[in-house]
């Protein structure tokens, strides 16, 4: 008698799984590929200014306060819905915002930012997309929460929103004064 | 022999299409290859690196054959990428404790079924040979 409800049994725990990977899929995004480098420090990294090419910031110079580094170019859509939330919700935060121009040219990213403003506190560029690399950006917009030992703390794959930032970014910003957990 | 040159040239536009890569010889070239095609590309994950057009993956390409060129074992470029873009890179994941399930899951769902099968064999076995049985060979 019980074998027969076997059958029901399975078809009601399959009916379970999928149920809740339509449910896990609701709050996660399938192409997000979790960064190795979070708990890890930041990669070297010395780039010229974009308003300056004769300058450059390198990982050593920004060592000592927390700041956020967030990958975008003028050539990036998302980047374009993400920038008035930069604007608006993350430069009154107070962390230091660093932009990082990646794989574009100089001029289009200086037009696009007289176009729609610039939130950053300091523009980097990477024409040739070789310190997104070593960062492990493989989109744009991503951002990376950089503690003042050069830590990287947290990374957002995508554009920042209003419920990521009061659900990921503040929380994460919050932690700074804490040292960082190991990594495995 | 014209037509020969001809083909010869198209074949080789085709390979060089997508890079511009000057490899040292046909070994070298046939690593690359091999290689590309054991990475997957970040940007359109469902493609290798050999295959992808996405700039990202120009970009890797360029990466891994600049460290080929610079005498780095296949082994320590699969690192290299690994350390930034986290195992997903690989198409083959490795055995470990995060991918256990991954690898063992098959496996147990082969042995689940072979058990359910053995288990109503043996049953069916016990049973008498049903009445509407003719006997006959079919």
């Amino acid at each position: 008698m019980i074998g027969r409800l076997i059958p029901l049994a399975v078809f009601l725990a399959l009916v379970g799984l999928l149920l809740f990977g339509i449910e896990w899929n609701k709050h996660h995004e399938m192409s997000e590929v979790p960064s190795p480098l979070v708990g890890k420090p930041a990669p070297e990294f010395t780039l010229p200014l974009l308003y300056d090419s004769t300058k450059s910031i390198a990982r050593r110079d920004l060592l000592g306060k927390p700041y956020l580094i967030n990958v975008f170019g003028s050539w990036c859509p998302t980047c374009q819905f993400e920038h008035p939330i930069l604007t608006a919700q993350i430069k009154p935060l107070g962390i230091k915002l660093i932009g990082l121009d990646w794989k574009d040219q100089p001029d289009d990213a200086k037009r696009w930012l007289a176009q729609f403003g610039n939130p950053y506190d300091a523009v980097i560029t990477d024409q040739d997309g070789h310190a997104g690399i070593d960062f492990g950006v493989y989109m744009a917009p991503e951002s990376f929460l950089v503690d003042a030992q050069g830590m990287i703390r947290y990374k957002r794959i995508g554009m920042f929103t209003p419920e990521t930032i009061k659900n990921e970014l503040l929380p994460k910003i919050a932690e700074l004064s804490k040292p960082a957990a190991v990594s495995p | 022999m014209a037509n020969a040159a001809l083909a010869l040239l198209l074949c080789c536009s085709v390979a060089h299409a997508i890079d511009p890569l000057q490899f040292k010889d046909r070994e070298q070239e046939v690593r690359f290859q091999n290689l590309t095609r054991q990475l997957r590309c970040l940007v359109c994950q469902n493609q290798d690196l050999a295959d992808s057009d996405a700039d990202l993956a120009k970009d890797l390409r360029k990466q891994v054959f600049d460290m080929m060129q610079s005498g780095k074992s296949d082994a320590e470029i699969k690192q290299y990428l690994v350390a930034r873009y986290n195992d997903f890179v690989l198409y083959d994941p490795p055995f470990k404790p995060g991918t256990l399930l991954l690898w063992l899951a098959p496996g147990a769902l082969l042995l689940v079924g072979a058990g359910v099968l053995v288990n109503v064999l043996r049953k069916r076995a016990r049973q008498p040979v049903a009445e509407t049985d003719t006997g006959e060979d079919w």
